[in-house]
């Protein structure tokens, strides 16, 4: 049997006999994860059809989105990224949890900065440019596209506190260490999708 | 505040026909009575036979793949009854409405054609499928299970409560008038303001999300469970048709769920993605739906033509004719599956240079389906071919399934699309191949594996005289259609003013009624067959002179399949085994097996489903938020759980295979032509030995 | 509901313009290609039952599955047949493009659609006709339409169809009769409860008698003003019935009522 065994962070020599069932495990999530891409993109496709065509007289991307909120989120997603990294890191060469919780810690942390600030913004959009969703389809879209992304972020940090706990009580062992990995690949995603966002959505909104 | 959200007692179907008793209300009354008298008496019969605690430990909470399988078909038949009878009670009021009001409203009607196509392909033909692929293709790979048990419990217990739902609205309001496809902008709030749409809605997602987790765990199952030996192009036809059907449930139910997500949103929260003003644009929808609705034909397509295939090669005793051609058939069909969905409305204004692209795409489907065609029809040259029941049904699927093309590629065509377009010629053409395609493959499936399931025959002669109803019901249903749509007859119309329709539509209802007479005689074969299971029984689980793993082992087959993972060597494996003598053959050493335990995480998730769609069907937002919280309550709890397996002792496995090795050396094989009698006892006579 | 017009079949086998003959000639020209794949089918299938059937005693050879000439001609003959139906499909389409006009000076006529009416405007003469439709035969007729309720779809079946209507949203049919006569035309995609009498009458006559017939079916008709229109949306289906004098814009502004100024043409054009 060799090391790379299945996609991803491979767990290396820390734990030959689960890699069998990690193999399957992991793949179907890479597999869970194509489906839930297909679904943004799917949003991403709605967004560039009715960031045009809904606009219906209501505000324009251009004269909605701000730059440096959007940078400061991007930012803070892409370092929870790295610092989640650090995390699978500390699972695979560390026994103790002790470095492995400090650095979820930081992610959930970072998380939810993004999100604060994300909801910050949502907030201003409606109270300061009469901008909710109601006001046209290309709003409606705006929103449900970020908005499914808050969502999955939120739920990331859901399963980043229950797997917090889930250490304390069981330990790094087998399925704990296979859903922290499963954790990472979706993290990472969130980060890719974000990317998406800044570029399709912020950066071409305020495109001159 | 409202603790019944919008819900109101005479939305009650009973009290609304007792305050307007016509005749439309009273048959709705009749449908919700049907509807609560037969869940009573289900629970009554449980209680009475003291069924709850089997019924809970050995199949409700059951991981076993076979078992859940089995409980898919068992809902699907359900809800065929339903879909069946609201079918038939359509066609009278068609008859009955030539230049007359009929029985039914305008409403009814509406509400009837949409939870027909919506039980039809949603709650019928897909858990159908399911069931089947649940029950086959892991024995026919070889493997113990599915990868992910727990999942596939999930999938089903969500497919169930979007059942539920439907079930619900026969007596509780009404539900949705805007078809099955639920197009706005006539299903938005303003057109559509009561609570049907929104049952509509809440049916679909938690079974398209269900669609989309079975595609995921059936593919990494035909990827990673495969026992030794079995490389891809050794595997059944039917496991590459699933791998096919399950790749596109990943990507194709996405746009389902996202499209009625929107459709959600906007009627809850009143946004724009489909309205009329404000931005909003119902081709987003068209796009979106049919992006999901085209590749979802094939998904019901593409298992019936793995049956199919199992059918024509086990029935001719013979191997399958032209397999590769097969294999790359179906993935051909399941590509050009994503590359078609405008043909459903040509009509929508685009420029013929676009039309003309998409009809061309859509005709080339019809070469691989052609090519399939061929490929059954030769693999019976050279055979011995037997006419049992699944091989009826094969034949005439040939010679129906072939006209359905032929009306498939005129209505790929933009020019003659304009004309026939919404009307009842499309309606005959999509019939045309639902129903001999996907649900005559199904019953030829259930003829076939229902042995192996079960452990006995079904009754040959009644099965033969269903089919011999079915048949002639579906052409005199169906082919009137055709001419009715040619003389200008559109869909879903209540009421007709054109009396020359009559004769047509008076043989279209004697169809539908021979239809419903041959679903009657399936029951009542079931019936007889499990009175007569003893003499009807094939223990040693071969009845047919099966070709691949699925007939290797006892009918019904051991809860872990395979005592050690059986060694393929070839196509047509147990074929081989049979001819080779390795067959009914005790492994070399018995081993522990560990197997999930049961789970009581799926049957609760479903009821939270289904729970949380009611309340916000009607508006109830405490207990959406209550069953929301308990969705994810029963999740996170799910994952404190560390004994989630069972081992059997080898000496258990061991016993359990040798008490059958036993039986199946004691029992006499059987040449073909006593196939049908009581003498056959699951072992076939192999030539030459 | 409407009154249907006259008994006879009406769909496009019983063509009675150019745009229906093409659909009709298509389609037989579909129906014939397809019986090359599909009859020896229909010849093979009964012999081959017989000749292997089980007890028959003929040649049984269990491992047969691969022929090369019959592999060629299960693949080469279907693909044969889609390329020459591909070809035919190419040219018709472009041919029975909804939005191609027919002749040099087809007669412009809008279509407003309500959920249960149909209200065809005639900005050259500024009148308008509700579930009537009158057009001189001969001559081609270019139908701007749009909705102004749910999504709906445009057909006459004798002459030809079909094409959506929907809000915000221009759409066209170009149809055209060969001979005077009444013609029956509906909405084919389900719009509710007045659905099955969502049915207007065309009416072909000689192109001479064109004007006077529209004046004589216009003759005294009110106006149709924001009033009377509120009227037309109401519930209900309000039967054949005449305005004359309408605003120049009136179909412009029921269109931008849904998209906006800007982006009506735009959308249109899609």
């Amino acid at each position: 049997m060799t090391d790379h065994h299945h996609p991803g962070l491979n767990l290396g020599h820390t734990d030959r006999s689960t890699h069998a069932a990690a193999e399957e495990m992991i793949f179907g999530f890479w597999i869970f994860l194509m489906s839930d891409m297909v679904l943004f993109a799917l949003l991403f496709a709605t967004y560039a059809a009715m960031s045009v065509h809904g606009v219906a007289g209501g505000p324009a991307p251009a004269d909605l989105f701000e730059l440096k909120s959007a940078l400061y989120q991007t930012l803070l997603l892409l370092t929870s990224s790295f610092t989640f990294g650090m995390a699978s890191l500390a699972l695979k060469y560390r026994k103790d949890t002790g470095r492995l919780l400090f650095w979820m810690g930081v992610t959930f942390l970072l998380g939810a900065g993004f999100l604060v600030l994300e909801a910050r913004d949502w907030v201003k959009m409606v109270t300061e440019h009469n901008a909710p969703p109601q006001r046209s389809g290309f709003l409606s879209i705006y929103y449900l596209l970020t908005g499914t992304h808050f969502a999955h972020v939120s739920a990331g940090m859901i399963w980043m506190a229950v797997m917090a706990v889930q250490l304390a009580v069981f330990g790094n062992d087998g399925p704990v260490k296979l859903r922290l990995m499963r954790l990472a690949l979706f993290w990472h995603m969130l980060d890719v999708v974000w990317i998406g966002i800044f570029t399709f959505v912020i950066l071409l909104g305020v495109a001159p | 505040m409202n603790w019944l959200g919008i819900l109101e007692w005479h939305d009650i179907v009973f009290l609304r026909a007792w305050q307007h008793p016509s005749s439309s209300e009273l048959v709705a009354a009749g449908a919700g009575g049907i509807v609560v008298l037969g869940a009573l008496a289900a629970l009554l019969l449980i209680t009475a036979k003291h069924w709850w605690r089997p019924l809970w430990r050995d199949w409700l909470t059951s991981l076993d793949h076979k078992k859940i399988g089995i409980m898919y078909i068992v809902l699907a038949t359900v809800m065929l009854a339903r879909g069946i009878i609201e079918a038939n009670v359509m066609r009278l009021q068609q008859l009955l409405a030539v230049d007359a009001p009929g029985y039914l409203s305008h409403e009814h009607f509406a509400q009837l054609f949409s939870t027909h196509g919506t039980i039809m392909i949603f709650f019928v033909a897909m858990p159908l499928l399911t069931g089947i692929i649940n029950f086959v293709m892991p024995l026919q790979i070889g493997a113990r299970d599915v990868s992910f048990p727990l999942l596939n419990a999930v999938s089903l217990a969500l497919t169930a409560a979007g059942a539920a739902l439907l079930m619900v609205s026969l007596v509780i309001g009404k539900f949705s008038t805007g078809g099955w496809s639920g197009y706005p902008s006539f299903t938005e709030k303003p057109f559509s303001p009561g609570a049907g749409v929104d049952y509509w809605i809440w049916a679909l997602t938690p079974a398209s999300i269900g669609s989309t987790l079975t595609g995921l765990n059936f593919a990494v199952t035909i990827y990673k469970q495969r026992a030794p030996g079995m490389d891809l192009f050794r595997m059944p036809l039917f496991c590459w048709v699933s791998l096919c059907t399950s790749i596109l449930m990943i990507f194709a139910m996405a746009p389902l769920t996202l499209a009625t997500l929107m459709l959600a949103l906007d009627r809850y929260a009143g946004f724009h993605f489909f309205t009329n003003a404000a931005g909003g644009d119902v081709m987003n929808y068209a796009n979106l739906f049919w992006l999901f609705g085209h590749p979802e034909v094939y998904i019901l397509i593409l298992p019936a033509f793995g049956i199919w295939s199992e059918v024509f090669s086990t029935f001719s005793g013979k191997t399958l004719y032209g397999y590769t051609s097969l294999v790359y058939a179906t993935m051909a069909i399941a590509v050009l599956s994503f590359t078609v969905w405008l043909h459903h409305f040509f009509t929508m204004g685009q420029s013929a240079d676009v039309n003309a692209a998409f009809g061309m795409a859509t005709m080339l489907i019809g070469v691989p389906t052609g090519v399939k065609v061929y490929d059954w029809l030769l693999t019976m040259v050279f055979g011995r071919i037997r006419f049992r029941v699944p091989m009826l049904y094969a034949n005439y699927f040939l010679l129906t399934f072939v006209l359905g093309g032929v009306t498939g590629v005129l209505l790929a065509n933009p020019g003659v699309d304009f004309s026939v377009h919404n009307s009842l010629f499309l309606v005959a053409h999509f019939h045309n191949m639902l129903i001999p395609g996907t649900l005559f493959a199904m019953f030829a499936g259930f003829h076939f594996w229902f042995p192996k399931a079960m452990g006995f025959r079904l009754h040959e002669g009644l099965g033969q005289l269903a089919f011999w109803l079915l048949a002639p019901g579906f052409l005199l249903a169906f082919f009137p259609l055709y001419a009715l749509g040619l003389m200008g007859g559109m869909r879903r119309m209540a009421v007709w003013s054109d009396p020359s329709f009559t004769p047509w539509l008076a043989a279209a209802m004697l169809g539908a009624m021979l239809i419903l007479a041959g679903l009657c005689v399936l029951a009542l074969q079931l019936v007889v067959s499990i009175r007569q299971r003893e003499a009807l029984a094939v223990p040693v689980g071969d009845p047919w002179d099966g070709r691949s793993l699925e007939w290797a082992g006892p009918a019904p087959p051991f809860e872990w399949n395979f005592p050690v993972p059986p060694e393929v060597r070839s196509r047509d494996a147990f074929n081989d085994m049979k001819r080779d003598g390795r067959a009914h053959s005790a492994p070399e050493r018995y081993h522990d097996i560990v197997m999930p335990k049961n789970s009581a995480v799926a049957p609760l998730l479903g009821l939270g489903a289904a729970i949380c769609g009611f309340a916000v069907t009607w508006h109830i937002w405490w207990l959406t938020i209550a069953s929301l919280l308990g969705l994810m309550a029963v999740t996170v709890a799910r994952s404190f759980v560390t004994n989630v397996e069972k081992t059997i002792p080898a000496d258990e496995v061991e016993r359990m295979h040798r008490a059958w090795l036993d039986r199946a050396s004691a029992t006499p094989a059987i040449p073909r032509r006593l196939e049908a009698t009581t003498d056959n006892r699951g072992k076939a006579e192999v030539p030459g030995t | 509901m409407s009154a249907p017009a006259g008994a006879e079949p009406s769909g496009f086998l019983w063509a009675a313009g150019p745009v229906a003959e093409m659909q009709r000639a298509h389609f037989f020209q579909i129906v014939g290609w397809m019986a090359v794949v599909v009859v020896p089918l229909f010849l093979a299938l009964p012999v081959i039952l017989w000749r292997y059937r089980a007890g028959a005693g003929d040649t049984y050879r269990p491992e047969w599955q691969f022929n090369r000439l019959a592999e060629w001609a299960i693949w080469g003959i279907p693909i044969l047949v889609v390329a020459v139906l591909g070809v035919t499909l190419w040219r018709y389409t472009h041919a029975l493009d909804p939005y191609a006009p027919l002749g040099p000076d087809p007669l412009e006529v809008q279509l407003v659609l309500t959920q249960d009416d149909f209200v065809f405007l005639y900005p050259g003469q500024d009148v308008a006709l509700v579930d009537r439709l009158l057009i001189p035969a001969g001559r081609g007729l270019r139908l701007r339409m749009t909705s102004d309720s749910v999504m709906q779809s445009v057909i006459i079946p004798r002459l030809g169809g079909q094409v959506y209507a929907m809000a915000g949203m221009v759409t066209e049919l170009n149809l055209q009769a060969d001979a005077p006569g009444l013609y029956q035309g509906r909405n084919t995609q389900y719009s509710g409860r007045g659905f099955p009498g969502h049915v207007f009458t065309a009416e072909a006559v000689a192109p001479d008698s064109f004007d006077a017939r529209l004046a004589e079916l216009t003759e005294g008709a009110p106006a149709l003003d924001p009033g009377a229109y509120d009227r037309l949306l109401s519930f209900g289906d309000h039967g054949p019935r005449a305005y004359a004098g309408l605003a120049p814009d009136f179909f412009e502004r029921v269109v931008e009522k849904y998209a906006g100024p800007l982006h009506a043409m735009e959308k249109a054009s899609e």
